[in-house]
């Protein structure tokens, strides 16, 4: 294999990491906060917003009833007012990001949703305030669910980014349609998705021993 | 210390899908269906006190508990804590009042991703205490229920009587004055229990705490407190203190919940024998309860002697309710209608509690 070829590799699986990086972080930073919303907001719970959960909750169906590929495309405008470009994996982590808050969110509320409403009621018993029982109680406790919740999200990530390629967004999905499938090249074909498969690994063992780590239960 | 003053709670259900509130409302013109599941509730436990509340499921036992500390809003009537209407409190006002009302549950309610010692500081976390406070106030309510070689593990190494332990140190934290206990010793087998309900009752004498609990068992009422509430249909329907609640029950379900937990009945041949109404030739069967003297006191043998009645133990029980002694017997009573009367109201004259439960054919 030329050395052109293996820079081409190295290059397209940092450009895969970058993205998912990016978009796995930010999307984290509002989708568990949605999650939680979601959560706390539903008739009974601690905030009790019957209306704001109902909008929230067609919101986040939405989000994540769009197929990425469309949304990718959809959103060209939003992207190029956001990053200056629709072009590049700044441009493709944007609709990764917007795709993965929804998916992030409805993860987190199903991980809340596994905690026990005596918990909730202890708490309140000990004159906690709703911030309290979100802050003291429903976040640690849901602690191992949402390290799960991000897992799958990031493996999701993984597998999107690969259509990334749809706006030239590189990375390795992108390098084994181009080179792989295009050029008929199985060498490269089997490259990057045998980087890819190592990758998805080793996330899913980094979020596994997390989880372990994380919850007592 | 706790006073709620004519409780009533009503829950509103809505229902589920539109064809039953089609039906649902060319009935009763309401879009919902209401259930009651307290009504006009008056409940005084004075300072000190441990009070129970028995009652079989459904009752409303758990709305009545979680309407003191306002977990469940009542639709109306007053609840008042150690002088403080929390009925009229709301937000802040109220958390700040449920610092003083501890409450351990039937299910611990123990967070999972806390150590045993992080679990009891929870309440002080939440109370604003700094960390060196809190670390002082927790070691000795560890020590208090014994746990202090547990703090750092975490609850699911526990078993259910040390979970309890924690729940219950963890509600002490804040140095409430009231404890609530809801079902607090339903999920544990006896053997706990005893060792759980020792350690409320030590509780209850060392700090002067005021507890209410809530229970299905008869045990819990027996060994712990000193009056007790029965509750039925969201009612309370007789209230008494412990001691007379067990010698003699005023209610028809309370009679149900003695007889159950003493499990004194007539023995079936017998009950299939037993009438109503006296004729010539019958023996009233009575069930006696007595307590105090009359334990000690010699009456069944004086009352061959005296009365000249003759009498057949069917069955007969010893229990100790607290400091005081209970008998109970179920016997015949042989004799003539007039001499068995006799007997009766000699029996009674000694502060007998004596309920004829019927008559049988004589023998003889």
């Amino acid at each position: 294999m030329s050395s052109a070829m293996i820079d081409l590799i190295l290059t397209a699986t940092l450009d895969t990491l970058y993205m998912v990086a990016i978009s796995g972080v930010i999307a984290a930073l509002i989708g568990i906060p949605l999650g939680v919303l979601l959560y706390v907001t539903r008739p009974g719970q601690v905030l009790a917003q019957p209306v704001l959960a109902g909008v929230l909750g067609v919101v986040t169906n939405i989000g994540r009833s769009i197929p990425f590929i469309i949304l990718m495309v959809a959103i060209i405008p939003f992207t190029r007012a956001l990053v200056g470009t629709s072009i590049g994996t700044n441009a493709a982590a944007v609709p990764l990001t917007i795709a993965a808050i929804p998916f992030i969110a409805r993860l987190v509320e199903g991980a809340l949703n596994e905690i026990n409403p005596g918990l909730v009621e202890a708490a309140q018993s000990m004159g906690a305030t709703p911030w309290q029982i979100i802050t003291r109680v429903l976040l640690p406790e849901a602690r191992g669910g949402i390290f799960t919740a991000l897992t799958v999200t990031v493996v999701t990530l993984i597998s999107y980014s690969a259509m990334a390629g749809a706006v030239g967004g590189g990375g390795l999905g992108d390098l084994g349609i181009r080179y792989g499938y295009n050029r008929f090249n199985p060498t490269i074909m089997l490259i990057t998705v045998a980087i890819l498969v190592v990758m998805v690994q080793g996330f899913q063992s980094l979020g596994d021993y997390l989880v372990r780590k994380s919850d007592h239960k | 210390m706790i006073r709620l003053h004519n409780v009533s709670k009503t829950f509103f259900i809505k229902k589920p899908n539109r064809q039953d509130r089609r039906a649902e409302a060319s009935e009763s013109g309401a879009s919902s269906t209401s259930v009651q599941a307290l009504k006009n509730v008056d409940l005084h436990v004075p300072q000190g006190q441990i009070h129970g509340v028995i009652g079989l499921s459904g009752a409303g036992k758990s709305t009545l508990i979680r309407c003191v500390n306002l977990l469940e809003r009542p639709t109306s009537g007053t609840v008042s804590v150690d002088g403080q209407e929390l009925t009229r409190l709301s937000g802040k006002a109220l958390n700040t009042a449920r610092h003083g009302i501890g409450m351990i549950f039937q299910h611990f309610n123990l967070l999972t991703n806390r150590s045993v010692f992080a679990n009891v500081a929870l309440p002080l976390e939440l109370m604003g205490m700094k960390r060196g406070e809190i670390r002082e106030r927790v070691a000795p309510l560890l020590e208090l229920v014994g746990l202090a070689d547990k703090a750092n593990q975490y609850p699911a190494q526990l078993s259910g009587g040390q979970k309890q332990r924690v729940a219950i140190a963890r509600a002490l934290a804040s140095r409430p004055k009231v404890l609530l206990c809801d079902e607090a010793t339903s999920a544990l087998d006896p053997q706990t229990t005893g060792s759980i309900l020792a350690l409320l009752r030590d509780i209850n004498q060392r700090l002067g705490l005021t507890i209410l609990l809530i229970t299905h068992e008869m045990e819990v009422v027996k060994s712990i407190c000193h009056r007790v509430s029965l509750i039925s249909g969201g009612e309370l329907v007789e209230e008494a203190d412990v001691g007379d609640f067990f010698t003699a029950p005023k209610t028809r379900l309370g009679r149900n919940f003695l007889n159950d937990f003493l499990e004194l009945e007539p023995p079936r041949a017998l009950i299939e024998r037993l009438v109503e109404a006296p004729g010539e030739h019958t023996h009233p069967v009575v069930r006696l309860a007595f307590s105090g003297d009359a334990v000690s006191t010699p009456l069944i043998s004086r009352l061959a002697r005296e009365c000249g009645v003759d009498v057949s133990i069917l069955q007969a029980k010893v229990e100790s309710i607290q400091e005081r002694t209970l008998g109970l017997m179920i016997a015949e009573l042989m004799g003539s209608p007039a001499k068995t009367l006799e007997a009766i109201e000699y029996l009674e004259s000694h502060d007998l509690n004596v309920e004829v439960l019927g008559h049988v054919q004589r023998n003889d």
